[in-house]
């Protein structure tokens, strides 16, 4: 007889269970082997761009690494007692450094930034910092009489934090001080929050307009026999394959004030000819355009989950005396409830991110958040800002999904 | 449009690949439009027949981001860009520009040096200028008679009906502040004062809720045609180009007109510098500017190209007074001041980006 109080074991005497455990592992690896190039493709050609970029946002070593002198310098000035004569001898080392490796105008353009007017201030004082002898402070003013500017000199030190928040301060409208503190952006140049608030309105509302449309479309696809739903499916689709810019051209032609719609409004007598609707570059024209292209995003999984509804159900609620509108709300309808927070959430963040239809539709009170983080890339080339721009946007995105799983449920979720 | 260029330019390299394996290929980035052509037909055609080389015509719409990205990067692939005066300066400023020896620009037929040939500021650290254009505003005759002064683009009373106005703050500041009652000659003084700024958005509120904005140079003459807006800021060329060359009635009113260079920049890096080289020096001879100016109506950047500007390429146009430059178009004329730009287009922006999202 075997002894049973020993463990069980293989055929070559090792333990079962650690032979499990090897087979077991060998299988994960294996799984994991196969998914490795999709894993490090992601991680190569997105998360860490993604990364590097966001790093932008928070750390900003051009001026320190490019005058280490005066940066030591200011290290411990508190940016309110006069600016000393140390402080004046180490800017001038910088400068002359500074203009010798032809970085000076990086320098400028960086303090300019944070001060209007301090970038012909450095170049012109670098040109002469050469021949700028002690007391430098004297030297310095005598050239340019904006260093006895203590918000010259406030505006250096701000440059010089290299882990600096005052891009995402920027990005929340508030202002980073030399001192370390915060205050809120002058009245004329905040514009961030209001359009973080308004690009959460565009996007609910374009949510809500292509559940609205959407619902309807999904339910009728679902109950059709496959023949007729699958061609009405493909109109469905047929905006995929065709470019975005595409739609959104189209929808200039159709919406300008000498195009197709006012033209009918103006046949119909809805309008007078002098006095046609603005239905583009606006808010108007973001909207419908927007809902126009995501309208798939919130049909398909509507449609998919629609398609798992028995609709023997309804039937029954209605068999045992409920109305049409009572077997929809109580019977149909929470049954559908995991297609529409896939699609509400499937719109809405795609919505949050839209930058190419406000930016040739909107207008001016049409614009989204992404368009001016696009007017950081490509214009001002404050990439920096437009990192902490991102990073805000990032974050509250993350945050939404966060409620959403605590309130309905990720699981709860059916993409198809 | 772009794809394609570029396609139909790839396609053309190799099927002439196996041909000319000595010829060298440069890619040279421009505003697109009728501008790009007048330097396709002026520059490109006779230098490519005269070296035997290729030149890949790209557009863009301006800005130094593409510039930055491939610096950046690493990865240069334009050779001579097309810049705004602005930006040439910022883009030295920022060691993205590959500094230009001057002394391989020709001397004027006369014997004049480069140096002294060019108007003053058309040279600059990395930068040659090629051509002035100007900022005007423009109408449509049939529709809006009558127009004659900068103060007209602001006034919704007598001229009612949309404006287009470029998205940018620069020229407009300018244009709302000359419109207000200010002499061109203090503008910028103006402009440096917080006053000055509030007084420029306080005009420009006034017509605020009237404007369609454009940020490509082809679309004023398109808004203005398609019945969209009755007045236009636009690029002078543009304007020209469609009224001479498709005979649209469109006329440029130059009172408030804001003078600007566009100059060739060659980025850190590019890939294929000696021929771009080459291409930049060719391309801003004597002859070669004046040639551009009957294509497109911008001043040439040398003195001794003028006297050699003749007629449109329709034949029967005189192009001198379609010039910026030109005596008549001058009595209240602007010359953009890159410096003030240079030091307060952050804060502008910001401030104009805010104005305009409100």
């Amino acid at each position: 007889m075997t002894d049973t109080s020993g463990p069980l074991l293989a055929a070559d005497g090792t333990p079962l269970k650690k032979r499990l455990a090897q087979a077991m592992f060998r299988s994960r690896a294996r799984a994991f082997g196969l998914a490795f190039p999709l894993i490090a493709f992601i991680i190569v050609v997105f998360i860490l761009p993604i990364i590097f970029l966001l790093w932008q946002g928070i750390y900003d070593a051009r001026y320190s690494r490019l005058m280490p002198t005066s940066t030591a310098a200011m290290a411990d000035w508190d940016a309110v007692s006069p600016p000393t004569e140390e402080m004046a001898a180490a800017m001038v080392a910088d400068l002359v450094k500074a203009r010798e490796n032809k970085t000076i105008g990086q320098v400028a353009t960086r303090v300019n930034r944070e001060l209007s007017g301090t970038r012909s201030l450095f170049t012109k004082s670098a040109r002469s910092a050469k021949k700028m002898e002690a007391p430098y402070m004297e030297a310095l003013i005598k050239k340019d009489k904006d260093w006895a500017d203590i918000e010259v000199w406030k505006a250096i030190k701000i440059a010089s934090v290299k882990y600096n928040p005052g891009y995402v301060a920027s990005a929340l409208d508030l202002k980073y001080n030399a001192d370390g503190s915060f205050e809120r952006q002058d009245e004329d140049r905040r514009i961030h929050l209001m359009l973080f608030w308004r690009t959460i309105e565009i996007s609910f509302l374009v949510t809500v307009f292509c559940l609205i449309l959407g619902y309807p479309v999904a339910f009728l696809l679902s109950t059709l026999p496959t023949k007729t739903s699958n061609l009405l499916l493909i109109l469905v689709l047929l905006p995929f394959w065709t470019s975005l810019l595409v739609r959104t051209t189209a929808w200039i032609a159709m919406l300008q004030a000498q195009g197709v719609m006012n033209d009918l409004f103006v046949v119909f007598g809805l309008a007078t000819d002098e006095d046609r609707f603005s239905l583009i570059y606006n808010k108007t024209g973001t909207l419908i355009a927007m809902t126009h292209i995501l309208l798939p995003f919130m049909i398909l999984p509507l449609y998919s989950v629609m398609k798992t509804i028995p609709p023997s159900y309804t039937r029954a609620a209605k068999s045992m005396g409920a109305t049409n509108w009572t077997a929809f709300w109580r019977v149909y309808f929470p049954q559908s409830v995991p297609g529409i927070g896939a699609g509400a959430l499937l719109c809405f963040i795609l919505a949050i991110g839209y930058y190419i239809t406000p930016a040739l539709v909107g207008g001016q009170d049409g614009q989204m958040i992404s368009n001016i983080i696009d007017f950081h890339m490509r214009k001002s080339l404050n990439w920096n800002l437009a990192a902490a721009l991102g990073l805000v946007l990032l974050v509250f995105v993350l945050f939404l999904f966060w409620i959403y799983d605590r309130v309905v449920g990720i699981d709860n979720m059916k993409l198809g | 449009m772009k794809l394609s260029k570029v396609l139909m330019a790839t396609t053309a390299l190799a099927f002439s690949a196996g041909a000319a394996l000595a010829s060298e290929s440069i890619t040279v980035v421009s505003w697109g439009g009728a501008y790009t052509k007048s330097q396709v037909e002026a520059y490109h055609k006779p230098w490519m027949a005269k070296t035997g080389n290729q030149v890949v015509s790209e557009d863009y719409n301006g800005g130094l981001a593409e510039i930055k990205a491939q610096v950046e990067a690493g990865t240069v692939t334009w050779d001579l860009v097309d810049v705004e005066l602005s930006d040439a300066i910022r883009g030295c400023d920022e060691g993205l520009l590959e500094e230009i020896d001057h002394s391989i620009l020709p001397a004027a037929p006369d014997g004049t040096p480069a140096s002294e040939d060019f108007i003053e500021g058309a040279l600059s650290d990395c930068a040659v200028a090629n051509i002035v254009w100007s900022t005007v505003f423009a109408y449509d005759s049939s529709k809006t008679p009558g127009v004659d002064s900068i103060d007209d683009l602001f006034d919704l009373e007598a001229f009612p009906g949309k404006r287009g106005l470029r998205k940018n703050p620069k020229s407009l500041l300018e244009m709302a502040l000359m419109a207000d009652g200010v002499p061109a000659s203090d503008v910028y003084a103006t402009l440096e004062t917080d006053e000055g700024v509030d007084r420029a958005f306080a005009k420009l509120d006034t017509i605020k809720d009237s404007v369609v904005w454009w940020e490509a140079g082809a679309q004023p003459p398109q808004l203005l045609a398609d019945g969209e807006v009755v007045m236009t800021t636009a690029y002078n060329g543009r304007i020209f180009n469609a009224a001479a060359g498709e005979g649209k009635p469109f006329e440029v009113v130059w009172d408030g007109q804001i003078m600007d260079f566009d100059l060739w920049v060659m980025p850190k890096g590019a890939p294929n510098k000696e021929a771009a080289l080459d291409f930049l020096a060719y391309s801003t001879d004597t002859q070669r500017l004046a040639d551009q100016a009957s294509w497109i109506s911008y001043g040439p950047a040398r003195k001794s190209s003028g006297p050699l500007v003749g007629l449109y390429n329709d034949g029967k146009t005189e192009m001198g007074p379609h010039m910026p430059t030109a005596e008549a178009n001058l009595a209240n004329a602007l010359v953009n001041n890159f410096e003030f730009w240079a030091d307060n287009q952050d804060e502008l922006n910001e401030r104009f980006n805010a104005w305009l999202a409100k």
